[in-house]
């Protein structure tokens, strides 16, 4: 059994994270080989995915494709995920550092739950994972980039909120909507004319799922909903009562919907 | 030079023993009982913010009395031992069982090597997955380990507790009538509830919580 670092520390040092026991543990990821160029490796990569702010809360999307290079490598990846149950966490890049990123996120977060028992503030979460993105930048040199999005409720000011990032560990708050991967600029560009801060539920799922289909129309790596295999984005909504991970046969009409009107 | 005075190991066992007790039985105690749905822990504390019961991981719940420093240097460790499991291999690989033996060897080791033992006495409970029976399990201050079913007692007055838990103990009960049997085996007038349950409620985590009132709420019902 680790034995807590306070018996030596004293009280000048907060007690230590998850991460922390990890790399005490000597199990945390380490990034001390530095050769080479990574963009020889073929690495599956993440697109787009998106926050949403919305009147109630905050809607997360994110589409479905892995691409290695020109080839599609999943079809079913999961790239949005809840980090507990009022705040979600999505990736971008390459997916296999970005899955580990958000487990050890999932994880400090539950572990501090059960320390202090209280949450992290929702400011406290985004500077931490602002933490985890500055570590790898020794890799996103090499050209391996992982970009997250972290969304949730605060309850302290009663309304959603989402944050962005760039690689160096940059945190960024949007009081509209976020979004980061190959798609995003052209998701963006859809709802800078679609957007409205007092629109409710339905509305905000629909906004948010028209502006991933016209990231689709130009990006070719995101792929809008795929009706012929009935794979659809994956959808998260985070409001004052928590998280809901929609389920498929609420989102496919909506899904369906989008790709009749975005062109 | 001074020569160190021969001790008998049986005298220094019973003088450690000893004082842990006596540290230990100036705590309240603290029942835990299985219902049909899950495991209930109950505890009496006035205190609304210096915890004795916690949640370690999905399905395991921790509760200790004695020293608040010693048994919460224990639950950081439990928790940290847990979560450390779980991240390397898989969350269905964190059991109760590995868990309450590094606690006994903990507790084992302080027991004999340090200056003074521990003052604290642990529970541990495990909700079972799918028809697996539930598991709980007492630790003592000396690293002893015994393993329960049906309900438990730690703290000062556990042997009185643990009887009447059993004079009103029957398995398949109901949440209410639980905390009904748990609290009607403390004596006197409580100054305040802890409490938390283990539910199989379908969720990953299944522990949570109940308010003083919503205990006090329980107990009224009809």
């Amino acid at each position: 059994m680790t034995q807590p670092r306070a018996l030596a520390g004293g009280i000048t040092e907060p007690p230590a994270g998850f991460a922390e026991v990890l790399l005490a543990a000597g199990l945390a990821p380490t990034w001390d080989v530095l050769l080479g160029d990574a963009s020889k490796l073929s690495l599956a990569d993440a697109t787009t995915v998106l926050a949403v702010r919305y009147a109630d809360g905050v809607y997360m999307v994110g589409d479905r494709q892995a691409t290695e290079g020109y080839s599609v490598a999943h079809r079913r990846m999961k790239k949005v995920f809840p980090s507990d149950d009022f705040s979600a966490v999505a990736i971008s890049g390459t997916a296999g550092l970005a899955i580990e990123l958000v487990r050890l996120f999932q994880t400090e977060l539950e572990h501090y739950e059960k320390l202090e028992g209280t949450r992290l503030s929702l400011e406290g979460r985004a500077n931490f994972l602002a933490r985890l993105v500055r570590q790898q930048l020794p890799m996103a040199f090499q050209g391996l980039v992982v970009v997250p999005l972290f969304c949730g409720f605060d309850h302290t000011t009663g309304t959603g909120r989402l944050f962005t990032f760039d690689v160096v560990g940059g945190r960024y708050e949007e009081d509209d909507f976020g979004g980061t991967g190959s798609g995003a600029k052209e998701a963006r560009s859809y709802l800078r004319s679609h957007f409205d801060p007092t629109m409710g539920a339905e509305e905000g799922l629909s906004v948010a799922i028209k502006s991933l289909v016209a990231a689709a129309e130009q990006d070719v790596a995101t792929s809008g909903p795929d009706v012929r295999r009935g794979i659809y984005p994956n959808v998260i909504r985070i409001d004052v009562d928590g998280l809901v991970e929609l389920p498929d046969d609420v989102i496919a009409p909506v899904a369906e919907a989008a790709l009749e009107t975005v062109r | 030079m001074t020569m160190p005075f021969y001790v008998p190991p049986e005298q220094l066992v019973k003088d450690r023993a000893d004082f842990a007790r006596k540290g230990i039985a100036r705590g309240r105690s603290i029942a835990a009982l299985e219902y049909d749905t899950g495991i209930l822990l109950l505890a009496e504390n006035p205190s609304g913010t210096l915890h004795k019961i916690s949640e370690i991981y999905d399905r395991i719940a921790f509760a200790g009395v004695g020293k608040f420093n010693e048994f919460e240097l224990l639950r950081v460790a439990g928790i940290r031992h847990a979560d450390v499991k779980g991240y390397m291999y898989s969350r269905a690989d964190v059991s109760a069982k590995s868990l309450v033996n590094a606690f006994a060897q903990t507790l084992g080791n302080i027991f004999t090597h340090e200056v003074k033992p521990f003052e604290v006495e642990l529970l541990v409970a495990e909700l079972g997955v799918g028809d697996e029976p539930n598991r709980m399990y007492r630790v003592l201050y000396d690293g002893t380990l015994y393993d329960q079913t049906g309900f438990a007692a730690i703290g000062g007055n556990s042997d009185e507790l643990s009887e009447r838990l059993a004079a009103a103990y029957r398995p398949g009960l109901t949440l209410t009538e639980a905390v009904k049997v748990a609290a009607g085996a403390f004596e006197g007038e409580v100054e305040g509830w802890e409490s938390a349950v283990l539910e199989r409620n379908g969720h990953r985590r299944t522990f949570r919580k109940l308010t003083s009132e919503e205990v006090e709420a329980f107990i009224a019902e009809k």
